[in-house]
């Protein structure tokens, strides 16, 4: 194809994915990360510049079309799954990437990535999870942690909140990882992890909102901090965390148990082997409650990755086999289909 | 042996099949109008079933029905008043008694009134013995029995029996209206292929009811409705929601690209889902999303990528997309959404008719939104009126709402099948010229260029937020917002150059004038036609196209004294004409869920005109 004979002559770096757009986040946003890893990462995924849309809804991120030299769609709130959907399903030949908050995505479009993840359509979705809603100024969304003080919650939010993670993998998203907006390179292998995925790949990114939601996840990226409250998920290797690598995860039955190598009870060979195949979504769920339990690190990397069939290759697929048995559409005979009569 | 019976000629017959939501009404009616269309006559039909799937059997509200008009001449409604009722059980009775002609034909299932359906049906004693059917032709057929009789020697329940009974009453209706029986008796071999049993049963009972016709003393007189001397040219039977399909399948043919649907399932629009999702051999693709939010986006998305995008509901269903449409008309690409209006407010009328959307299809958005707006008048115009839809949407870079209701999408009427050849070709033209490429650059018809996904250098970035004239960057500028408002609403007018002119018909000199929309055109035409037959003098327009409205429209209704609208609603095409063209009108509003009767327009424009006696 000519458009591969354009790629092995010129290659695109980070700086022709960027618009001349000033780039308006607040300065110190995380959102910068994001988007200077994603151009970071572009340039390398031998797909033509033009055959990539950027689809985005309403929020502080959803600005991030505007920033990327794409083809690009800012759309309303919560939409930007539905529309990327269409916008793969007519062309299924781009690449489609949708960036949305944790408002857009989970809470009025909440809807719409369930959905996409259960019919695994071929894109690629970021999550930009600052657990606070920015752009209308600060109220809890729905990730911020119970109990947190904002403008509308002035005593305390009484919401639970959803883990991004497990949503992604009940509805049925066939690559699930996690990655954080202060971790560059951890994102960039991630983003390059999602792209070469077929099907629906979902990144939740921890991203600071250094205005309305500060330091919340400080402790996770904080260099004194992150290594006792971070496991980094590698596919065949142990879950081992801790400053000194001495602490790890091992399994009962369908409950994991924090251990202290130091201790000499478990060594390394008694640990949870991260399995990101394992067709099996339980383990996925384990990983992710992490959070609720005490002490337990917050796993990041990716979570499960399995193959299924696309929703657009299924279409296509269907087009095609439908064509092949009733010959290509005849629109006179299709009028004259069932009965008909001549008026002389 | 073959009995003397008189065979009567008959003009035009309105017959209704009423019984229990379960009882196959709606089929048998079907059936009855396919033969009928086939055998030549002009047609028009009118289903009118509850919202609940199966009510409970025997109930007053339970009571489906499938009114058809047939003629040997042309006509335009469903009927005013059947002359013939086929009433299943006593509620179906109850419910069409007040609805037939004086001194119809009642053919009723005597069977079915026994003293627990008499009950549900809220009779004090059997009208079958008493009096209250008095004036009327009844006719009293041993439906059940007689079903079960021919059907003696299957392996079949009683409970299957019981619902062959309608292929029963079908075929004596046949015998009745002098039918053949062939076209249903190729339909049911087609139908249960796979179940060889039910194949026999209902032909079997199709056949029983035929020669019980013709066999016993019951029946002294049969009718006959000769065809109609319709246009030359090949028919077929066509309901509101098959055109749409049709029409939309033909504008992508024409325009040369696939077909996008997104579409999530209410009533009455789903028929136009389940026709274009059997078109895939002509590269249709129809996404049954999530919601109706994601139908309509999921178009944008196929839009913004190069697609014919189109998406359909009906009321409720518009007012979430409402956002989104905004969306589209911000972006200018080019999308269909069709509104199968039914009663409303909120959830209302689900399988009734109205024309209450038009003035939420005008103004239902935030901020200045201009759509677009056409509206189909007949079932078979839903046709053409899709294919116009669609051909707006791309030459204008615009969102276009085609308004159809529950009316037009289930009813049918024969359907001269255009040539192909004959249909206009829709220009495509996906921008490719990266030198004069701007993403709102505006060309003779104020629409901006479609550059799609995947052509290299014309990458751009489209959304929500309002963007600078030609060069489509985000912008805040004051002057340009007003720029961009009025040059959308100035796209939206100009449309207004190339519709066809407000027709008159009847007698441009006449005082009073009918104007009305959409699927009112029926009964205004034949109540306009009636009375002018009788000397009266009027004059009748038709809006096919509602925003903008026709350039002549002004000129047209100023020349008479009194204009009518008839409209199904509080008065919505009323509005918009009074505060568009500072004219008055006289409203004449129904809505009760149905089409008008041509009569009550009659009744209306003899008042107006005097109360003359009309004769």
């Amino acid at each position: 194809m000519s458009t591969n004979n354009v790629m092995e002559n010129v290659k695109l770096t980070a700086k022709d994915f960027a618009t001349n757009q000033d780039v308006r986040w607040c300065p110190g946003c995380g959102d910068y990360s994001i988007l200077a890893q994603v151009q970071r990462v572009s340039p390398d995924l031998g797909i033509p510049k033009e055959k990539f849309v950027w689809v985005s809804g309403i929020g502080c991120s959803s600005r991030f079309p505007y920033y990327m030299n794409t083809y690009g769609f800012h759309s309303i709130h919560g939409r930007a799954p539905a529309i990327a959907t269409g916008v793969k399903l007519a062309n299924p030949d781009l690449s489609v990437w949708v960036a949305a908050g944790d408002g857009d995505l989970l809470s009025i479009g909440g809807n719409h990535f369930i959905h996409a993840c259960r019919r695994n359509i071929d894109m690629k979705v970021i999550l930009f999870n600052n657990r606070i809603y920015g752009l209308t100024k600060g109220q809890y969304s729905p990730t911020s942690e119970k109990g947190k003080k904002t403008k509308s919650s002035p005593f305390g939010s009484i919401d639970f909140p959803f883990l991004p993670v497990n949503m992604a993998v009940a509805s049925g998203a066939t690559f699930v990882a996690r990655s954080m907006d202060r971790d560059p390179k951890h994102l960039q292998a991630m983003m390059l992890r999602a792209a070469a995925h077929h099907g629906l790949a979902f990144i939740e990114v921890y991203q600071n909102c250094n205005i309305f939601n500060d330091g919340a996840y400080e402790p996770l990226t904080d260099k004194e901090t992150k290594a006792d409250n971070v496991v980094v998920l590698e596919h065949g290797k142990p879950l081992i965390f801790g400053k000194n690598n001495d602490k790890g995860i091992r399994m009962d039955g369908m409950n994991p148990i924090l251990v202290d190598l130091s201790s000499g009870e478990y060594s390394v060979n008694d640990l949870w082997v991260h399995d990101e195949f394992d067709e099996n979504p339980g383990r996925s769920f384990v990983l992710a409650h992490f959070s609720d339990l005490k002490n337990f690190p917050t796993p990041v990397g990716v979570f499960r990755q399995i193959q299924k069939s696309t929703y657009d290759g299924d279409l296509f697929a269907q087009l095609d086999e439908v064509t092949k048995l009733k010959g290509k559409g005849d629109l006179a005979k299709l009028f004259r289909q069932g009965n008909t009569w001549e008026v002389a | 042996m073959a009995k003397d019976f008189e065979v009567q000629v008959l003009e035009d017959v309105t017959i209704r099949f009423a019984g229990d939501s379960g009882d196959g009404m709606q089929l048998t009616g079907s059936q009855f109008s396919n033969t009928t269309a086939l055998f030549g006559n002009d047609l028009s039909t009118l289903p009118d079933y509850p919202a609940e799937i199966r009510a409970p059997a025997g109930t007053l509200y339970g009571v489906s029905g499938f009114q058809l008009h047939f003629s040997s001449l042309n006509i335009q409604t469903p009927g005013d008043s059947p002359d013939v009722l086929v009433a299943m059980n006593p509620a179906a009775l109850k419910v069409n008694l007040k609805d037939l002609k004086p001194g119809a034909t009642i053919i009723v299932n005597e069977n079915a009134f026994d003293q627990k359906n008499l009950k549900l049906a809220h009779y004090e004693s059997n009208p079958l013995e008493d009096e209250s059917l008095d004036g009327f032709n009844v006719i009293m057929v041993p439906l059940s029995k007689q079903t079960a009789a021919a059907l003696e020697g299957l392996q079949l329940s009683v409970k299957d029996i019981e619902r062959t009974k309608n292929f029963f009453a079908l075929g004596l209706m046949y015998w009745f209206f002098d039918r053949p029986l062939e076209p249903t008796l190729a339909w049911i071999e087609q139908k249960f292929k796979k179940k060889p049993i039910y194949l026999e049963a209902n032909q079997k009972a199709l056949t029983a009811g035929y020669y019980y016709g013709e066999n016993t003393e019951i029946f002294t007189t049969r009718y006959h409705v000769k065809p109609a001397k319709l246009v030359k040219g090949s028919y077929r039977s066509i309901s509101g929601n098959e055109a749409v399909a049709l029409g939309f399948v033909s504008a992508s043919v024409k325009a040369g690209i696939p077909l996008f649907l997104g579409s999530y399932p209410i009533t009455p629009a789903s028929e136009i889902l389940h026709e274009l999702s059997n078109f895939k051999n002509f590269g249709v693709k129809t996404f049954q999303a999530e919601d109706e939010i994601a139908g309509i986006a999921s178009a944008i998305g196929a839009s913004f990528a190069g697609n014919l995008a189109v998406t359909t509901t009906s009321g409720p269903g518009l007012a979430l997309k409402s956002e989104a449409i905004g969306l589209a008309v911000m972006t200018e690409l080019p999308l269909v959404i069709v509104d199968v209006q039914r009663g409303g407010p909120s959830t209302g009328l689900p399988t009734k008719t109205e024309q209450s959307d038009l003035l939420q299809a005008m103004y239902g958005r935030n901020g200045e939104s201009p759509v677009p707006i056409v509206a189909a008048s007949t079932p078979s115009d839903c046709f053409d009126m899709a294919f116009e839809a669609c051909r707006i949407a791309v030459k204008y870079m615009t969102p276009v709402f085609l308004l159809s209701e529950g009316y037009l999408a289930n009813g049918s009427e024969p359907w001269k099948i255009p040539d192909v050849d004959a249909l206009p070709d829709i220009p495509v033209h996906y921008w490719k010229d990266k030198e004069t490429y701007q993403i709102y650059a505006r060309d003779e018809n104020l629409s901006r260029p479609w550059a799609i996904p995947g052509t290299p250098e014309l990458e751009h970035r489209i959304g929500g937020l309002e963007k600078a004239h030609i060069y489509g960057t985000v912008s805040y500028v004051p002057e340009n917002h007003e720029l961009m408002v009025r040059m959308r609403d100035a796209k939206v007018k100009k449309i207004q150059d190339e519709i066809p002119d407000l027709e008159v018909t009847g007698d441009e000199d006449a005082d009073l004038l009918v104007a009305a929309w959409g699927g009112t055109f029926g009964s205004v035409s034949e109540a306009v036609g009636n009375l002018r037959k009788k000397g009266l003098k009027i004059a009748q327009v038709h809006f096919k196209y509602l925003n903008p409205f026709p350039k002549n429209s002004k000129a047209v209704l100023s020349k008479y004294k009194q204009i009518l609208v008839p409209e199904r609603n509080l008065g919505q095409l009323s509005k918009m004409i009074k505060s568009e063209f500072l004219l008055d009108v006289i409203e004449f509003n129904k809505i009760q869920g149905s089409p008008f009767k041509s009569s009550e327009i009659e009744t209306k424009i003899i008042s107006l005109l005097g109360g003359e006696n009309v004769n």
